[in-house]
């Protein structure tokens, strides 16, 4: 990448980040090409040609060029300036989407732009919605220990995340989950954290025991609580009702709330994998969008995308089977490997070698935007380095996880690797917005 | 700048390792420590295409091919590429209907999925071969894939040669380490069994990159880890396929069997067992309705009967009987008996066909006329011998005798499934008398003459002819002379084919007498009238009793006298006497063997004789009535009659119980344990009564 030299004026931009960009942008190429590659083509055609996955992400690669150089020549205030602005037109955008929406695999979130690319404006908003909180945590006015200011950042957050899961694209929605990160770090209070694993905890105990046996456990974690805590309930009368409350909200959610969220909330497949997740099997005639969609509903056991990832990992042994050796990744067993599953062919191709040194290569990436927002001296430079970094911390963990089986299958990529034009973009723009921020770190922004 | 809440920076900064962590963790898990998954990895992507190798070739004396390898073609079909098929013109090649075609599709994509090549139909015959093959441009998703079948150029030796056929799941789980797999050939009968291991050769294996509709890639790793067939080594085998030719279309309309032996090295020349079948018919399409009908076949012709027929060897075990007279020192060459057309010494009378004239006055004279009374008394004196303290004991002695010449136990043929037959022991006859002590050589005298509960294989009777005729030491009878490439495991096997077996120190002097009253039945005896041109040889005829109706007709000979290059044994069942019935066919293998042709008016007498059907009543009936069942159904199928049903209930129970008295289940040709339609002990016992020559 020259998008260095390119600049009239280097001083500032941090180049590390720069290198470890280029190198996860060429190494997500390599992967497509793995993943399409047949014997005997010409290789060096078939890259220039455009007809290829590795040929169109080279090409959308040359158009983040682009972009990075643009707003690596911009003026910093400008994304303070805009940053409302932005997210306003983000939401319009996403609005606009339910009029516009080309369906591309049961998903209604792409605008269709002609020349055979669509854009995800949910993508995009993300980049927006890092700004427009950074925008709103910087302002002087904004007191973030009253519970007042944590609502409006939390809408702010989760606006797009509504809006995404009316689209059906629950794996973006839960992204904008991840903004909780930045919110901590600006101070919410760690309770509501801990109520959230709490919650996910709760989920996962529905999925796993009986609803009856899961009721009088609940009970029973209940009543010894308060048979510990007499001396001090005969004191204080509200601790009786507050543990009363966490009971009865725990066993609505249990009995009531979860199977609403399975049932009524998640398409069935979601539902069926997230029940498969634990080795259970999900009954899609409870699911409310069946009755919609019969053809979906009886599918073979929704098992197979993560199995057979699993073993086109697993396959990869310590050092992997080399470079375009994999027979996983050359006979097609992954679904969606270009995209969503990029992850296999990397693991089949290095094996645990090259999976380890490709994650540190990530973790090298979010401890340094880490390590720049923590020398920022404005606080938006700062929310909007934490937004990234969280983001991307997302992103690597839902998507790894989801590859070797310890989190459902939802559709959100890989940063910088997965194939799409959507998803480069956007994390082409979200870090060199950060690497112009960074350069003028010594300006306070507002 | 803010230092406002730094330290959650750190609490972040530590999740981030934790998920790093953890994830590292699944990792190793799923890439270190699960070794399930590179196996499930191949099992996806790596198809193995097992190469089969040509089987070995099975050769005659004067090398000729008598089982060797063709191809065959199965018409295949990929569903997902029928586009545009000429469905109209294919069924009327393969004469089936559209409703059938689209059947076989359907099955096809069921079986295999759409995308892979499954058989359409198996094992196309020339004809439609010759025709498909002219329209092939007219089916797309079609092709004709070869195959290799065994095909035996002389249609001939389907017992000998015997039949391969698809592995079961029981076979393989008796040879887990063998290395065969589902789908794989084995040899199921005959010396594609015994000889298995030589003949199957080297499988080979290839391995191809398959993608997750299992459609073949490339090869794997360039093909390193490929592995080429190596052929089945040949069999080279001393069997005259003439002379089994010659048998085999004498034993037409026969139920019995033939054996020749060259007593000189124990090499089997020929072995029929009649009713026999084309053994070409249990190679092509028609493999398994054919099976099936052979299987049901009240005649049984899957049974070989030169191994597994166990006979009363009747009057040819009187050479025998004189041999083991002679070297106990009972009797000289000139020992006589006066016959008076019977023997009464015990009681019931033993018939005999002469009387008097000095019929047996002495051993020579007495094998000529087949004399009962003679032999019956040697036998006698056999069994009481002084020397011994007992009857009993003296039997075991005699017993003895006919286990060293090869009778009451087997003699390791290379073939699969040789009985024993039977020379049954003390303990028999204690327990049909009621006790130890309670018979003597009255009770059993019949034995003197091949009757009673005595009861041999034309192998064992044909490998008694070898001893006699060598004076008294015989090679184990087999079929392989060599393999090719012979290694050692080969000569470790074959060794016992090779050794000489010496049968007790009998006086070349008593072989002579027996040797000239052979030759005798011959020139003025039993079979006189049968004369084979320019050769003398000896012989003994017999006619031996038995439960189920006609007498058998037994014939023993070995030839030339002087210097005995062929020994024969002929049993026809249920026909009449041996020199009528058996003697022709034994004459006309050894003239052809001899000779190496036959003369014009020998070969007039082997068409006549193999027009003559001797096929007992009861299996007559039982053809004739599966036939009227058979043309009752195809007429109901026909009609769409409603009395369709009935007619197919009636097919199960045509077992003639006469023909078939020891019939457990439907005949698997395998089982040793099944006897043949021949005499049971059991019922001889109630019939001990006189006996003919």
């Amino acid at each position: 990448m020259s998008t260095r030299s390119q600049h009239k004026n280097p001083q500032g931009i941090d180049t590390t980040v720069v290198w470890l960009y280029a190198l996860l942008v060429a190494i997500g190429i390599l992967c497509i090409f793995m993943v399409e590659y047949k014997p005997g083509i010409n290789v060096l055609q078939s890259f220039l040609g455009g007809k290829t996955s590795y040929s169109k992400q080279l090409f959308f690669t040359g158009v983040c060029i682009v972009f990075a150089t643009f707003i690596l020549l911009s003026d910093s205030k400008l994304f303070t300036a805009f940053a409302n602005l932005f997210y306003a037109f983000g939401i319009v955008l996403m609005l606009a989407t339910f009029l516009l929406a080309k369906n591309i695999n049961g998903s209604k979130s792409w605008i269709p732009l002609g020349g055979g690319f669509n854009l995800q404006p949910a993508e995009l908003c993300k980049i927006f919605t890092a700004l427009a909180l950074a925008k709103f945590l910087s302002r002087q006015e904004t007191d973030f220990n009253k519970l007042k200011s944590q609502l409006i950042a939390a809408a702010i957050a989760l606006t797009p995340a509504v809006l995404s899961t009316a689209q059906h694209e629950l794996g973006l929605a839960l992204v904008y989950l991840s903004f909780f990160i930045v919110m901590y770090r600006e101070g919410l209070p760690p309770g509501i954290l801990i109520i959230g694993f709490s919650f996910a905890v709760l989920v996962v105990a529905t999925l796993l025991i009986e609803p009856n046996t899961l009721a009088i456990i609940l009970t029973i974690l209940a009543g010894l609580t308060i048979y510990f805590l007499r001396r001090q309930l005969k004191r204080q009368k509200k601790l009786l009702t507050i543990i009363i409350t966490i009971w009865a909200i725990c066993v609505g959610a249990q009995r009531f709330a979860v199977p609403y969220i399975f049932n009524n909330a998640l398409e069935c497949y979601q539902s069926t994998r997230i029940y498969s997740m634990v080795g259970k099997d999900y009954d899609c005639s409870q699911n409310k969008h069946v009755s919609a969609n019969p053809k979906k509903a009886s599918r073979k056991p929704d098992d197979y995308n993560v199995r057979q990832s699993k073993i086109a990992i697993g396959s990869g042994g310590i050092f992997g089977k080399g470079f375009l050796k994999g027979t996983q990744t050359r006979g097609k067993y992954v679904p969606e490997q270009s995209t969503d599953f990029i992850f296999t062919s990397l693991g089949e191709a290095f094996g645990l070698v090259g999976c380890i040194v490709f994650l540190i290569l990530y973790m090298f990436l979010l401890f340094r935007i880490v390590q720049i927002a923590e020398r920022q001296r404005s606080t938006f430079s700062r929310v909007y380095a934490y937004g990234i970094a969280s983001i991307l911390f997302f992103h690597i963990t839902v998507n790894v996880c989801m590859t070797i089986g310890l989190f459902p299958i939802i559709g959100i990529p890989l940063p910088l690797i997965s194939y799409g034009g959507s998803s480069l973009l956007t994390f082409t723009v979200l870090i060199f917005i950060l690497l112009r921020l960074d350069a003028d770190r010594q300006m306070v922004l507002r | 700048m803010s230092v406002y809440n730094q330290s959650r920076s750190r609490i972040i900064q530590i999740i981030f390792v934790v998920i790093f962590v953890l994830i590292a963790g699944q990792l190793i898990n799923l890439q270190v420590f699960s070794s399930k998954y590179r196996i499930m990895a191949e099992n996806n992507a790596i198809y193995r295409q097992v190469l089969y190798p040509d089987r070995g070739i099975i050769f005659d004396k004067k090398k000729r091919a008598i089982l060797e390898n063709s191809i065959m073609f199965d018409l295949v079909v990929t569903p997902s590429e029928t586009k545009g098929v000429d469905t109209f013109t294919l069924c009327r090649l393969l004469q089936i209907d559209t409703a059938e075609y689209k059947k076989r599709i359907l099955d096809a994509k069921f079986k295999n999925t759409a995308v892979k090549p499954t058989v359409f139909e198996a094992l196309l015959t020339q004809e439609t071969y010759a025709k498909l093959n002219e329209n092939m441009y007219k089916f797309p998703g079609f092709f004709l894939q070869e195959r290799k079948v065994r095909i035996y150029p002389y249609n001939t030796a389907a017992a000998v040669l015997g039949y391969i056929g698809e592995v079961d799941t029981s076979f393989l789980r008796k040879r887990k380490d063998e290395g065969y797999e589902m789908g794989d050939y084995t040899g199921l009968n005959g010396l594609e069994r015994s000889y298995e291991k030589v003949l199957m050769g080297q499988r080979g294996i290839k391995r191809f990159i398959r993608d997750n509709k299992s459609r073949i890639q490339g090869s794997y790793e360039n093909g390193q880890f490929d592995t080429l067939p190596i052929a089945g080594r040949n069999l080279y085998t001393s069997m005259d396929i003439e002379v089994q030719q010659l048998a085999e279309k004498m034993l037409q309309n026969k139920i019995g069997s033939a054996v020749a032996i060259n007593p000189k090295t124990g090499s089997i020349i020929a072995m029929v067992s009649s009713p026999s079948y084309n053994p070409n018919s249990l190679t092509g399409s028609l493999r398994r309705k054919n099976l099936g009908r052979m299987l049901l076949d009240t005649a049984r012709p899957l049974l070989n009967r030169a191994i597994k027929g166990q006979y009363p060897p009747g009057s040819t075990f009187k050479p025998l009987g004189g041999l083991v007279a002679l070297d106990e020192g009972l009797i000289t060459p000139s020992y006589g008996f006066g016959c008076g057309g019977a023997y009464y010494n015990c009681g019931k009378a033993v018939k005999c066909t002469h009387a008097g004239g000095g019929h047996a006055a002495n051993l020579r004279l007495a094998l000529a006329n087949s004399c009962n009374s003679y032999f019956t008394h040697i036998f006698r004196l056999a069994i009481d011998n002084p020397k011994y303290a007992n009857p009993q004991a003296g039997y075991i002695k005699w017993k003895q005798y006919m286990n060293a010449f090869g009778l009451g136990r087997t003699l390791g043929i290379d073939l699969p499934g040789e009985v024993k037959s039977s020379i049954p022991d003390t303990s028999r006859y204690n327990k049909d008398f009621g006790g130890f002590g309670r018979w003597n050589s009255c009770n059993i005298l019949t034995l003197g003459i091949g009757q009673d509960r005595m009861t041999a294989t034309p192998l064992q009777l044909a490998n008694l002819m070898c001893i006699i005729a060598n004076k008294g030491y015989y090679y184990t009878p087999h079929f392989v002379d060599s393999i090719e490439n012979e290694m050692e495991e080969d000569t470790m096997y074959l060794a016992k084919y090779r050794t000489k077996f010496e049968v007790t120190h009998i006086a070349d002097s008593a072989y002579q007498a027996i040797h000239d009253g052979m030759e005798d039945v011959t020139i003025y005896g039993t079979a006189a009238r049968i004369k084979i041109p320019g050769v003398s040889y000896c012989a003994k005829t017999g006619t031996a009793q038995n439960p189920h109706g006609k007498n058998h007709a037994v014939f023993t000979a070995f030839a030339p006298k002087n210097n005995p290059t062929i020994a024969v044994a002929v049993i026809v069942e249920n026909s009449g006497y041996g020199g009528t019935w058996a003697g022709p066919v034994a004459a006309l293998m050894i003239e052809k063997y001899l000779n190496d042709t036959l003369t014009k008016a020998s070969e007039k007498k082997a068409e006549e004789f193999s027009k003559v059907d001797l096929i007992p009543a009861a299996i007559k009936r039982w053809y004739y009535r599966k036939d009227s069942i058979r043309l009752a159904k195809e007429k109901a199928i026909e009609e769409k009659d409603e009395t369709d049903n009935d007619s197919t209930n009636t097919v199960k129970t045509t077992f003639d119980p006469e023909a078939e008295p020891n019939k457990k289940s439907n005949g698997d040709n395998d089982t040793t344990s099944q006897k043949s339609p021949m005499l049971k002990p059991d019922d001889k016992k109630k019939k001990k009564d006189t006996t003919k020559p």
